[in-house]
């Protein structure tokens, strides 16, 4: 039995404003839109929902006089009230598995259930990271067949496995750039990004010591080679460039810019977050990279989960690859082993250890399910409709919203409109709060930085036609509301589970923990 | 194919709403001689659903699972109980398929739980405020040696000997990069951790001094002299976690002065996966250093109609915004494990948490005892939660690492040797950790005292 | 008391040989309602043009160059807990911090009164 909710929070009762559906009720609820607590609120010292094989003898003690003393603070709840109260707050959730999510450069394609189901089986799950090599050649296996994957999908000799998400595998790419560098005494200072670059670029950058300078764009939105060209020299260690980049185009010269970089002897980063437009269908390697990290939650459909775990292995040329990261694993024969510390002629030249284990298995086991599922074939499928479908929204939408790259050729996987003549002062972010009423989690918005009001669309290759038709139809009812000024779309959404949040109050009172108990 | 909904007449009648005559007219900016005539050589074709499972099985299979031997290693990963409701509730579509809560008003789910997550990591570390958690351990243990450096606006950090070697490992690759000094030291394996020799070590350039907590060789000690020692040195004291389930029992490193507390989450919730993912957990005693941490911050604020509400905040610290002047590179949070966790601890709560991290203590003293017994056997460590460390001084010249290699042959898998985490230390050759969770009987701990006395006799 | 004025949209005020900064009105509309400042240490040697403060609203985060140079002397610490006095009176309660006049002959380059609202008119 629990203690009753102690603070006596309830959810406050909603005053019919005219705007929301129905009247206010008793409980702040409306049928299937249900408000919860805080777990605080309605859990309690004494309740657990874990029944342990308790032993009734009495307790040894070795602890050192280090006992825990006092509350901590926790409150549990029974298993029955646990699993409603997180149903309850999953159904305040905007989820791929609910609807069309266009959320560009993050790829939320269909996360397939038979992924999952291969991540449970306990010779993967239940495997301890330095079990004996002899009673995990399985797992072992997984992690050497899915970098064999990435090497021949990017065209590339070698792969990092062990980065845990994609800003991780940044860092791996950069860092082997920088010991190569430095294994051959060259001292260089500056990294160049374009403007367009997700913020991870030049923080990554600047976090391994350089100094980060903008590349500068065309006018039709790819890099400008001839500026790019001309700031070329011996102070530049690398370029780091989205392929296909951020405002949705194939950098059509990529490879005379990647020739340019190794004649003046620079690194060639790719940023492979835009992997999905070109997933079997071109080989990065063909074009030049040194270093790209895929983000296996964006193309090889590992779920977001939230915000993470994400999983990015980093495909490296032979110049980076004597300096990738330990541990990794190596095949002799039949037999599969961990390459580590102890391995003197592989630490002597790696840059080191990223991280305490050897990477993302559960992601790795999702994503060669993913790849099997698929095969080459499938997987070029998988860009093609990709790039039909982003292509598909951009020709239907060009008329009426504002599309900056449009006469650039065609989009790649994204479609990129900007903010452009709204009326009175309606912004990218009222377009978006009206979309999320219309049933859609909002595409990409004020990213990338180059476009005024940017909305970046990736409809990825798992939505239907009719998913798509309906989606063009109601982006472009929101637009044509958008552009006539229609000032009900400020206080918008109107139906989503809660209005707009108040984000500077958060920002200017920060309260990033529940203390409902201890105010009193 | 299965998961690819457009048909070839979509496929067409798409084509001609976009003005190209083939799929390869979208594809035109790719230069000719990197265009592809087909799919990719030397991958296989596609799978049915079957046979993709059949081939996943069959590498699954290859590998012993924790369950099914008598199991004793940790050093860094616990396995652990896991309550079926808590994978039921990751896999719930609005968790599992969502994405990082960049719009509130549909991400409600996700926020109010990384609130209530932050709550209760704080809690259990005796802390403030915690983040919404970084990829692992070991780069949390970074990356609060990257804040201690902003906060002190020193750059030495002092590294107890007795921190996991891999977390160390971690720090070194990153300070090379980052011209942060790192004071590290071999590992010595006896009862009590080195506190003068590491206090000794402390200076007024050093930033912050690391220790575990229990510590690598699962040693607990208390850690105020050391907290005392860095702050009148103007140095942050970090705390490292990598069993969280020892909070059950052992008093919180913020109750004990640590000023940042990080660790690994994985114990509760997530499980062994072999590695990953798993869960970074971030937090600060004080309120003051907030602005300083790496990482999403879930805060509390209310809507338009005055109703309760959260947001990611404080994201000015991130790279989204701040690029290269961010505090950190990180983009995202271990969400999925982050959920797993709160779950767990949900359904624990202080009661179970404490009677769990009881359960732990109680069978690792029985088997301390018992393989105390084990001619050949010393067990080294006195104080400890649920590992210890033992000197197989029956085992000469085999090696700790190979008896576990033997052992594991005949299916007992008995701990994590010192020469596996420490390369290049001869004189570690006969150690080996022994980690003893809620999910060992009393008859596998039998059965490693006996395979071990087979061994060493 | 002269003011003078930075193309970065900070104010600067000359009282004997103390100076005080802030950013102008223009500067804390453009950047919406602000949620934290982060000033410089007393104590700490400012180059003009050189990072000073940091002004951040909910999305952005925006430096703050020292107009001159010179030393800090005094921060402004009612921004600490009320950071909106920025948007509320951000040329006189919301000042950011003092500083010592290193060379009075860089206040020569920066804008006066008029000048400033011109070159506002003008963006």
């Amino acid at each position: 039995m629990n203690a009753p909710n102690k603070s006596g929070w309830k959810p406050a009762m909603t005053p019919d404003n005219g705007a929301s559906a129905g009247t206010g009720t008793l409980t702040g609820n409306r049928a299937l839109m249900l408000e919860e607590p805080l777990l605080f609120e309605i859990g309690h010292a004494e309740t657990t929902g874990v029944d342990l094989e308790l032993v009734e003898a009495e307790l040894p003690n070795r602890l050192g006089g280090m006992e825990r003393k006092g509350s901590i603070g926790l409150v549990g709840l029974t298993e029955p009230e646990t699993v409603r109260h997180y149903t309850r707050l999953s159904r305040q959730n905007y989820g791929i598995d609910l609807g069309f999510f266009p959320l560009g450069s993050c790829t939320m394609k269909h996360n397939p259930r038979l992924n999952e189901k291969v991540a449970r089986m306990p010779g993967f799950a239940d495997v301890h990271p330095m079990a004996p090599a002899s009673t995990a050649q399985g797992a072992l296996q997984v992690v050497y067949e899915l970098g064999d994957w990435l090497k021949k999908l990017t065209g590339m000799p070698a792969v990092a496995m062990s980065p845990k998400a994609g800003a991780h595998g940044e860092l791996c790419g950069i860092l082997a750039i920088r010991a190569a560098l430095t294994a051959r005494g060259d001292a260089r200072e500056v990294v160049l990004c374009p403007e367009s670059a997700h913020g991870t670029n030049p923080a990554t950058a600047a976090f391994a010591g350089y100094r980060v300078e903008d590349i500068p764009a065309t006018p039709e939105g790819r890099v400008d080679v001839d500026a790019l060209k001309a700031r070329l020299g011996p102070d530049v260690a690398a370029v780091m460039i989205t392929n296909p980049n951020t405002c949705g185009l194939f950098e059509r010269d990529f490879k005379v810019i990647a020739d340019a970089v190794h004649e003046a002897g620079g690194f060639v980063y790719c940023d492979g977050a835009n992997f999905n437009a070109i997933v079997g269908k071109v080989r990065p390697g063909d074009l030049g990279v040194d270093a790209m990290h895929i983000n296996l939650h964006k193309t090889f459909s590992t779920p977001h989960g939230g915000g993470g775990p994400g999983s990015g292995p980093v495909v490296l040329s032979e110049a980076l690859a004597a300096y990738a990261p330990l541990p990794f694993v190596r095949k002799t024969g039949d037999l599969y082993e961990l390459v580590e510390e102890e391995d003197a002629a592989a630490a002597e030249t790696s840059f080191g250890r990223m991280t305490a284990f050897h990477g993302q298995m559960g992601m790795f086991t999702r994503a060669l399910t993913y790849m099997l599922s698929h095969g080459a074939d499938g997987l070029k499928q998988v860009s093609e409709d990709a790039v039909l479908n982003a292509n598909y929204i951009l020709r239907s939408l060009e008329d009426l919203l504002h599309a900056p790259y449009a006469d650039s050729g065609p989009c790649m996987h994204e479609a990129l409109f900007g903010d452009k003549d709204f009326g009175n002062g309606l912004t990218t972010l009222d377009l978006a709060k009206a979309l999320i009423d219309e049933g859609y989690h909002p595409m990409t918005v004020y990213f990338p930085l180059v476009v005024h009001g940017a909305m970046l669309v990736e409809p990825t290759e798992t939505e239907s036609k009719a998913t798509i038709d309906q989606f063009i139809s109601a982006f472009r009812s929101v637009a044509q509301r958008a552009l006539d000024g229609d000032e009900s779309m400020k206080h918008a959404p109107y139906y989503a589970p809660r209005r707009r949040l108040d984000e500077t109050q958060a920002a200017r009172k920060p309260v990033l923990a529940w203390e409902g108990d201890r105010e009193t | 194919m299965r998961y690819l909904p457009l048909t070839d007449t979509d496929r067409g009648d798409m084509l001609e709403r976009v003005g190209a005559s083939s799929i390869d007219d979208l594809f035109v900016d790719v230069p000719e001689a990197a265009r592809l005539d087909g799919p990719i050589r030397g991958l296989p074709m596609h799978m049915s659903e079957m046979a993709v499972e059949r081939h996943m099985r069959a590498r699954s299979k290859k590998n012993l699972a924790a369950a099914d031997a008598p199991f004793f290693l940790g050093a860094g990963a616990y396995r652990h109980h896991v309550p079926a409701s808590v994978d039921t509730i990751i896999q719930r579509g609005e968790f599992l398929t969502a994405y990082t809560p960049y719009q509130p008003e549909i991400a409600q789910g996700t926020l109010q739980m990384l609130f209530e997550f932050q709550t209760q990591v704080a809690r259990l570390y005796g802390c403030a405020v915690a983040n919404a958690s970084m990829y692992d351990g070991s780069t949390a243990c970074w990356e609060a040696v990257a804040m201690a450096g902003r906060v002190t606006r020193k750059s030495r950090a002092v590294l107890s000997g007795a921190l996991h070697p891999h977390y160390t490992e971690v720090v070194k690759t990153m300070a090379q990069f980052t011209g942060d000094t790192i004071a590290d030291s071999a590992p010595t394996v006896q009862p009590e951790p080195d506190e003068a020799g590491l206090i000794a070590r402390i200076d007024d350039q050093t930033s912050c001094v690391v220790v575990q907590y229990p510590d690598i060789l699962g040693r607990v000690s208390d850690l105020s002299k050391v907290a005392e020692a860095a702050h009148e040195k103007g140095a942050l004291l970090i705390a490292v976690v990598t069993e969280p389930v020892a909070l059950g029992a052992i008093a919180s490193p913020g109750e004990l002065g640590a000023d940042i507390v990080v660790g690994e989450g994985q114990s509760i919730g997530v499980g062994l996966q072999f590695g990953g993912p798993y869960l970074g957990l971030f937090a600060v005693r004080d309120k003051k250093h907030v602005r300083q941490m790496p990482g999403r911050l879930c805060g509390e604020t209310q809507d338009a109609e005055g109703k309760r509400g959260y947001v990611l905040t404080l994201s000015t610290r991130e790279q989204h915004i701040r690029r290269e002047k961010a505090t950190s590179n990180i983009c995202t949070n271990s969400g999925l494990c982050a959920l797993a966790f709160t779950v767990h601890m949900t359904l624990l709560g202080e009661k179970g948490l404490r009677q769990l991290a009881m359960e732990n203590h109680r069978l690792a003293c029985i088997a301390a005892d018992r393989l105390a017994k084990v001619p050949g056997v010393e067990v080294i460590t006195r104080s400890f939660f649920n590992e210890f460390a033992v000197k197989l001084t029956g085992a000469k010249g085999i090696g700790a690492r190979q008896i576990v290699r033997d052992l594991a042959d005949e299916g007992v898998l008995a701990g994590v040797s010192l020469a596996r985490l420490y390369p290049g230390h001869p004189e570690l050759d006969d150690a080996l950790l022994i980690a003893v969770t809620e999910t060992s009987t009393e008859d596998d701990i039998a059965a490693l005292a006996h395979a071990l006395q087979e061994k060493l006799a | 008391m002269p003011r003078y004025f930075t193309d970065e949209h900070e104010w600067i005020d000359i009282e004997g040989d103390s100076a005080t900064v802030g950013i102008t009105d223009y500067a804390q509309e453009q950047l919406g309602d602000i949620v934290f400042v982060e000033l410089p240490d007393v104590g700490a040697a400012l180059d003009k043009g050189g990072d000073a403060a940091v002004v951040e609203s909910v999305k952005a985060a925006s430096d703050v160059y020292a107009p001159i140079t010179g030393e800090v002397t005094e921060g402004n610490g009612a921004l600490e807990d009320e950071p909106a006095l920025v948007n509320t009176s951000p040329e006189e309660d919301g000042w950011f911090f003092r500083m010592t006049i290193g060379d009075t002959s860089e206040l020569e380059g920066l804008m006066d009164d008029k000048a400033y609202k011109a070159f506002i008119d003008g963006l």
